[in-house]
């Protein structure tokens, strides 16, 4: 029986020659990755509750400070320095302020083929260079950092056959929140979404991590898809070879398939409180906004950047609206200061920040209060996600997201 | 067998409920327990009994992998979670931290906060107002983990 992309790597990581969904492996990973929202207990229970306290491989571990850099508190700053001390002391890779935990791993650490663990649920976002991640919990990490390994159960894989091409104006952001409106927020719990078909090789590898990094939010162990040539040229620009390529056979087997032609998507918005309420962009034009934020994981990308650049370009932030904007990455940035696009955005009167995950965790920068209304390129809108429990946030795409700050309501591109 | 008060939640009930961003890089789970569902219910940690159950409909769990999510709940000495289905990472870290994840398709629509529960783990059932529910098992391979009273508890015995 033929297997997928994702069986593949579960059963190369495991060592033998075939696997199917529902068995267990214990599977060698390639990284770890732990950001500082929980590595400060991970370092604890790695010195209070192991018994023989030790790292396997420390070339496989990847500690990245990035959900509340710079620190907001004596508190959180206390727990920063014991993960970075731990680092130092452990020889392990460290990133501090340099990006967003995900954005960081694809620019300089993800390969075709490899199989990596994260202690944060976007990790599935590596699958947009054939990888697959995942996320898990401080308790996973530590196991996985001590041993090299962990257990997997193999996910059955669902297909997300992609056609045409996405039109003028609509992005990748649309066309996965569209999926998720479809399939629901737990449409492929505990399942892979490989995204594949003509329409998939349109897409640039920043849209492929838009919608692998959301595959989450269906309740998916990962998304991926093929590394095809995209994926090799974009490896070989950052100095990195795959591990393996896989492909698909012709006779894998799929829990379910999906058809989504992309030149149907068109322009939509998820409403407050859940990833898969969504709605045509439209229907929410008008509404309200006290804040507008282009950045995160999902979408703080160079792509998005130029996307909100050129929607602002000679226009003004609404009055009485705070227009954030933040670079997943430094090296993202560097080469927008480059373009000229942070000057678009602050003579726009946009408010430009460190790379950062920013309002989209919801601590940190950018939280919003009582009532208020926030609407973002970020990865959820769950209650309170930003800030007060009585706020409410929206999610859509760059273009979305700073026509809105423009208009200082809910707004599309072709309204400002 | 284990009795205790039943604390009832919605579909898709998301892990930034249960425990908020602005928490998490606080030093330990103590100090992070009292916040608890304080968005839904800022009292939860002065209401909550050791020995109770917090009980969910479907997709409970969903969105982050913060650790903490199960953690503060054990922390506050909720003996088991029971709901319709489970978002992956927040079964999989409840089960490595020893915090019983029970699967129960129809008892989580028949009850409501307040209501008592009883639970026969190696029955695999539960009673509430006088009905009996059968609970899925747990896979063969996460049931010792638990057993064992989480993964740190397995990989110390495993170094033994």
């Amino acid at each position: 029986m033929g297997m997928t992309i994702a069986e593949k790597i579960i059963a190369a990581a495991a060592g033998v020659d075939s696997v199917k969904p529902g068995d267990i492996y214990t599977v060698q990973l390639d990284h770890l990755m732990s950001n500082d929202g929980t590595t400060h207990l991970t370092v604890d229970m790695y010195n209070n509750k192991l018994k023989n306290p030790h790292i396997a491989d420390t070339r496989k571990l990847v500690f990245i400070v990035d959900h509340n850099v710079p620190s907001d508190s004596p508190k959180t700053a206390a727990s920063q320095k014991k993960m970075r001390d731990f680092a130092r002391e452990n020889n392990i890779d460290f990133w501090e302020g340099k990006g967003v935990c995900h954005q960081i791993m694809i620019e300089n650490y993800v390969r075709p083929g490899q199989l990596i663990f994260g202690a944060d649920s976007h990790t599935c976002s590596y699958g947009a260079l054939g990888a697959f991640g995942t996320g898990v919990g401080c308790t996973d990490f530590l196991y996985g950092m001590v041993t090299g390994t962990s257990w997997v159960m193999v996910p059955e894989t669902v297909k997300f056959n992609l056609t045409g091409k996405l039109p003028e104006g609509v992005y990748a952001r649309d066309l996965i929140l569209t999926i998720i409106g479809e399939i629901g927020a737990n449409g492929c719990n505990y399942q892979a979404m490989e995204f594949t078909g003509e329409g998939a090789r349109t897409l640039s590898i920043s849209d492929r991590m838009a919608l692998c990094n959301m595959a989450v939010e269906a309740g998916a162990k990962t998304g991926i898809f093929e590394a095809d040539d995209k994926a090799l040229e974009y490896l070989k620009e950052h100095g990195r070879e795959p591990k393996a390529v896989y492909h698909s056979d012709p006779d894998a087997v799929y829990a379910r398939e999906y058809t989504f032609d992309l030149s149907k998507v068109r322009p939509v918005v998820a409403k407050p409180d859940f990833v898969d309420n969504v709605v045509s962009a439209e229907e929410t034009c008008g509404i309200k906004i006290n804040e507008a934020f282009l950045g995160s994981c999902n979408n703080g990308r160079i792509e998005d950047l130029r996307v909100g650049a050129e929607v602002i370009k000679g226009k003004k932030v609404a009055e009485g609206v705070r227009f954030l904007v933040v670079p997943a990455s430094q090296t993202i940035y560097r080469q927008a200061l480059k373009e000229g696009l942070i000057d678009i955005f602050m003579e726009a009167g946009a408010i430009v920040m460190n790379p950062n995950c920013s309002v989209c965790w919801g601590s940190c920068q950018g939280v919003i209060g009582e009532n208020e209304v926030l609407i973002s390129t970020g990865t959820r809108n769950f209650k309170g996600r930003a800030g007060h429990p009585s706020s409410k946030v929206y999610l859509g795409s760059a273009a979305t997201v700073t026509a809105s700050a423009i208009a200082g309501e809910i707004a599309t591109a072709d309204r400002v | 067998m284990d009795k205790g008060t039943i604390f009832k939640f919605h579909n898709d009930l998301d892990t930034d409920q249960i425990i908020a961003s602005q928490y998490l890089l606080l030093p330990n789970l103590d100090e992070m327990k009292s916040h608890t569902f304080e968005s839904l219910d800022p009292d939860f940690s002065k209401k909550v009994k050791p020995g109770d159950f917090v009980v969910g409909g479907e997709n409970f769990g969903c969105g982050s992998s913060r650790e903490q999510a199960p953690g503060v709940l054990k922390a506050l000495g909720v003996k088991a979670v029971i709901a319709k289905s489970f978002a992956r990472i927040f079964f999989r870290n409840a089960i490595n931290i020893g915090l019983p994840a029970i699967v129960c398709k129809d008892l989580p629509d028949d009850v409501k906060t307040g209501d008592t529960m009883e639970l026969h783990m190696s029955e695999g059932t539960a009673v509430a107002n006088g009905k009996t529910y059968s609970c899925t098992k747990l896979p063969e391979y996460m049931q010792n983990i638990l057993n064992q009273g989480g993964l740190i508890a397995s990989l110390n015995r495993e170094e033994e």
